[in-house]
Parts: structure tokens; sequence; C-alpha cells
């Protein structure tokens, strides 16, 4: 985890589950296979209802699925993101396509999990459903040693919950990097 | 200082510190891990790939193995999981490994622990399934995690967790006979919805909790997971000893939350106003009174689960069932194989429940998970094409019972037996005195 995470935002509602994340029929390519793992970054958020997918106008694409990367690094959501099959390829799939930050409402708890002790990004949490104030495609910028979010055009700074511990797995990279630098194993 | 919840208490104590605050991640010693079937072989190879292949997990005598979700099949990846838990199993000298046919119980996961005396009151338990919360009926914190947690745990015995915030759900008043703690939880999701308890312990109390059996308490902390929690808990109290046979075990913790705990919301139930519950298709929040859709077409009827699967389940289905004939498909699946020896075992006037249900014109399965989580295609009660099933199970998904396009509506096991007896939707009332 950087300290300074900057890029574009991908905006998001309320519960958008695993299955919106990586639809289950892509389940079959191989999470030990780098080539096949890259392809869940190609597949993140297909199953996004094309309504919903970059509010808030809707109808945008996240991920690239010939490069497969995306050109926004951070996802502003809203309550109970990751809910549904508790599927550790979901937030493979967000880490993959280059996502650098989550910024929900709230979090299914075992994705929230997943997301930490994989040490793929760390999931922030604001009680306020802020993601009704930026549009896909805003710059924005966060400041990890700070927890403090800017909303670059609009200058406008919000404050995310600490992250506590789980901050500190994220950096060390895992449950077990994290283990190993603290002499746990 | 607040006093402190039964949750906070018991992180507290395996975290070695006096005090926790709701909210504070942690580091806690964990005293059982369990696995099984469908996440065993995942969690073993990341286990495996961090600790090396030859990596002895941290307690052999505190991982418990129990194959359950897909064990009476000719899958070829379903026997390949389990022969993978035999190799692990024999490989780390697994004393817990609840492998049928090896001359002990075996069946769903969750009755198994409880059945077999893995869940101590104050303890911890980690299970690689997501209604590992079950076990917080006997005063203890339950919570299912990942394979990559578990792998973690299965080497260090440790896991950080989050301390959560209680809601406490008191129920008073009477509870009439044709109420389950089944109606009980569907009332709680039906008025809090599926994310209402999101990361919350769900502290069930008040009387009607305090007279509910173990089994009973056990339904009301399974579909804790469905409101979002992290655990269901009920006080350890008399029952429970009962049920444990043993206060002495010195390992046992009876713990309490203090009077000035602070908790984040309390709901207080009146029993004697909630009508038999069902939730309808496709979400476990999609709560009605039964009176609200009698007379609902349905093709198909199933009891069992970790949810509605044990002895008392069917007991109280075999009541309804007695001397009377089922309209509709009705399968049975007793949770355990000790369940089901209970089934042929247990008389109702002079005729055994097997019996009952049989002459009514239901099946009996095998125990296991069965249909579910609907499984291989050979699986006892899958649903097939657009069969709507009504069932004492915790999920009602889309195709989580089978067949993509089948449907699963939840209800207790009084008012399954009563839909299998009218071949619609029906309230369990209209067959009792
Ligand atoms: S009975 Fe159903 S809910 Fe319970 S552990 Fe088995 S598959 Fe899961």
């Amino acid at each position: 985890m950087q300290a300074i995470i900057k890029g574009l935002v991908y905006v998001l509602g309320d519960d958008v589950d695993t299955d919106q994340i990586i639809p289950a029929q892509h389940l079959v390519l191989s999470l030990s296979d780098p080539k096949s793992r890259k392809r869940y970054g190609g597949l993140a958020l297909s199953g996004v209802p094309t309504k919903q997918a970059g509010l808030p106008r809707g109808g945008i694409g996240f991920a690239d699925p010939i490069t497969n990367q995306s050109p926004y690094s951070i996802i502003v959501a809203g309550r109970n993101f990751g809910c549904g099959s508790s599927r550790e390829h979901a937030p493979v799939a967000l880490s993959e396509a280059g996502i650098f930050a989550v910024v929900a409402c709230s979090y299914a708890r075992i994705f929230y999990r997943n997301a930490v002790d994989g040490g793929y990004f760390p999931p922030f949490e604001i009680d306020q459903p802020i993601w009704r104030e930026f549009c896909t495609g805003d710059e924005v910028e966060i400041d990890t040693l700070t927890n403090q979010l800017l909303h670059k055009k609009n200058k406008v700074r919000f404050t995310l919950k600490s992250l506590g511990a789980a901050g500190d797995i994220v950096r060390a990279g895992g449950i077990f990097a994290y283990a190993r630098s603290q002499g746990m194993i | 200082m607040a006093g402190m919840t039964i949750t906070e208490k018991i992180l507290a104590n395996h975290a070695g510190r006096k005090r926790v605050e709701a909210g504070e991640q942690i580091w806690i010693d964990a005293d059982v891990l369990m696995t099984h079937d469908v996440c065993g072989p995942g969690t073993f190879a990341i286990f495996q790939k961090e600790f090396g292949q030859s990596a002895r997990v941290w307690n052999p005598e505190k991982i418990i193995i129990i194959p359950d979700h897909f064990i009476y099949t000719q899958d070829a990846q379903a026997r390949e999981n389990v022969n993978t838990l035999d190799r692990f199993a024999t490989q780390q000298k697994i004393r817990h490994y609840h492998k049928q046919g090896a001359g002990r119980d075996h069946g769903v996961c969750h009755i198994i622990l409880a059945s077999e005396g893995h869940n101590r009151p104050g303890s911890v338990l980690f299970g690689t399934d997501s209604h590992t919360c079950t076990a917080g009926a006997f005063g203890m914190f339950a919570t299912g995690i990942g394979n990559t947690d578990a792998a973690f745990v299965m080497g260090t015995g440790k896991l950080w967790v989050k301390v959560p915030e209680t809601i406490r759900l008191v129920f008073k008043g009477n509870l009439p006979n044709y109420l389950m703690a089944k109606d009980l939880i569907l009332e709680v999701l039906g008025r809090i919805g599926v994310d209402g308890a999101s990361y919350m312990a769900m502290e069930f109390s008040g009387p009607v909790v305090e007279a509910l059996s173990m089994p009973e308490r056990m339904t009301l902390c399974n579909m804790a997971i469905e409101a979002g929690g992290k655990t269901g808990i009920v006080k350890p109290d008399d029952v429970t000893k009962k049920f444990l046979q043993s206060d002495s075990d010195d390992s046992y913790e009876w713990l309490h939350t203090d009077p000035d705990a602070a908790v984040a919301k309390e709901i207080i139930f009146d029993t004697g106003r909630v009508e038999p519950k069902v939730a309808l298709p496709h979400s476990p929040g999609h709560v009605k009174s039964v009176t609200e859709v009698i007379g609902r077409p349905i093709d198909c009827c199933y009891i069992g689960s970790c949810t509605g699967g044990k002895t008392e389940d069917f007991l109280r289905a075999a009541r309804l069932l007695k001397g009377r004939t089922v309209k509709i498909t009705t399968n049975i699946v007793p949770a355990t194989q000790s369940v089901a020896d209970d089934l042929h075992r247990m008389k109702i006037d002079d005729q055994t429940i097997a019996d009952i249900f049989l002459s009514a014109g239901a099946q009996i399965g095998p125990p296991s998970c069965a249909a579910c989580l609907g499984g291989p295609p050979d699986t006892f009660g899958r649903l097939e094409g657009r069969q709507t099933c009504i069932s004492t199970t915790n999920r009602n998904f889309p195709g989580r019972m089978g067949s993509p396009d089948s449907s699963v509506v939840l209800a207790s096991p009084l008012t399954v037996a009563a839909t299998a007896i009218a071949g619609h939707l029906q309230d369990p009332r209209n067959y009792m005195e």
C-alpha cells in the first residue's frame, strides 16, 4: 500500500455482490497460473448491471478485456460491498485490474478479510454515502497516513475511518507476509 | 468503567487482555479450527504453500475435519476432495476426523461439532463455513472464515479479528406451540434485513431464549450470518450444562454480558404476537407471515440441514405428520448419523419417527448437507427444472438447492410439514389442536 494512492475513481452503489465483481462462470480460470490470473483483471466488475456500471451516468465499462487493465485505480461504493459468496477471486480480480483502494460505507465481512489478508488493497470505510458526490472518472487522492480522501476538482476532503491493524497487514502484503515480518511465523 | 458483553469477554480472554472495545482489531488464540470437504483441500494447499510441504499443523488435537457437503455422490471431484481430507488427516495425525464409516458420528459439520462435544462455552471456534456461527448457541465465539485465514490458523493457532459491536435481540412473552426458533429468526430477518447486523454479534436473550432447548438455540444462531452478523451468541446456562452433561470441564467459561455493557442496538420481540414465518424466493430477508401466503403453489418439501435437520426438528414435524399423508414429494435428511439413529429409535406413541415419515409417504436420505446447497446431479432431494421447494434450510438464493431455475421458500419444520400435508403453502395451526 502506497502512502498516497491517486487516480481516477469508479463509482458504484449499494450491495455490489461478488457475482457482479466476478461472475461465477469465470471461476474455472486458475488463480495460481499467472496468465489466467491476469485474465481476472479484464473480467472484473463485468457482472455489474449496465445502468449501475460507473455511476451516476452508468453504462461505463470498468476494465479492458484485451489488456486486462482498468483506467480506474480507486472504487467508491455504498453499503455492503462484496456481499454474496465469499470467493477470494473477487479481490483478486479488482487488484489485477489495477485497483489500489476501495472506499465503501461497509463491506461484507469475508470480502473485507480477503482484501486485507491477501494484501490486495486497503478496504477503507466511511459512514456517509459519499459515493453520491463523485462521478466516475473524477480524480481523487487518498493519503493513507492521514486517512484523507481528496476530491481534486471540488477540493473537498473526506476523512476515512482508520484501517487499524488491518492497515499494517495490507501494507506488509497480506497476513502471511505480515506474520513473517513480525516474527510470528 | 462500563461493563463488557459476553463476546468482548471471550475475545479479551483469548487476546490475553483484561478488556477490549468494539471496533478494535486484536489478535486472538483459536481453540478449534473446523474445516470440511469443500474448503479443506483449498485450505491445505495454501497451508502447504506458505508453511512448506512437510509443515505440521499448529495442534492436531484442535483441528476438526468433517466431510459433510458432498459425501454420498459418485461425482469425481467430490470424491477426490474427500480423498484429500483422508491424506491430510493421516499425514497430520488429526484425531477428530469425522468421516462416515469410520465408526463415529458423521454428517453436517455444525451439528457434529455440537453432538461430539467440540463446542465449549467461552471458547473460540473458527470454521471454513459461513454457518460456523451456529456454535454461538453454546456461549462461545464462533465465526466463518475464508481459506487463506484458515490456512493461517492451521499453522499458527492465531487470527486477527475486529471486536464486533453487539445487537441484542430480546424475546419476551409466551412461545406458542406452533412457533419454532426458525420462525423467530425469520421474524428478526424480516425486521432488520439481510445486512441489519453487519459485522455485529447477535446476542439472543430474554426469557423465551432461556427456555429454548440447545438445538433451538442453534437454529437461532445458525442464521445470524443471514443478517450479516459475524456471529450469534446465547448466554450459557443450565440448559447448556445439561446438554454438555457436565459443568466440571475446567476449560468451560460461563460468561455473560454485564448489565451496563454498551450494545449498539436492542430490539424486543413479543413472541406471543409472532406468527409462523416464511422467507419467499430469493432472499432470506423476503419474510412474510404464513397467513399472507397460504395456498401458494409448492412442488416439494425438504426437512434437513444444519438449520432444520436436528432430532427436535423431525420430532416436531412428525407430530404433525403422524397418521396423515403427504400430497407432494417430501424429502427428509437427518443432519447426522446420530440424528438418523434417533429417527429409528424415538417413538411417538408406539410408532418410530422414521415410520411416521415413511407411512406418510416421505423419503429419508442419508445424513449430509444433501440438497441444501444443490450439489452434484445425484444428490438426494436436489431440485430440478422450475421446481419450488419449501425447506427448513437457511438460504434461498436463486438455484441454491439445485437447478438454476428452481426456487426455495424457507420455513420451520412445522410449516414445511403442514405444507406437505396440504400440497400447497399451509399454516401449521390448521393441523394442530
Ligand atoms: S447444511 Fe447447508 S447451510 Fe448447513 S453446512 Fe451444509 S450446505 Fe451449509
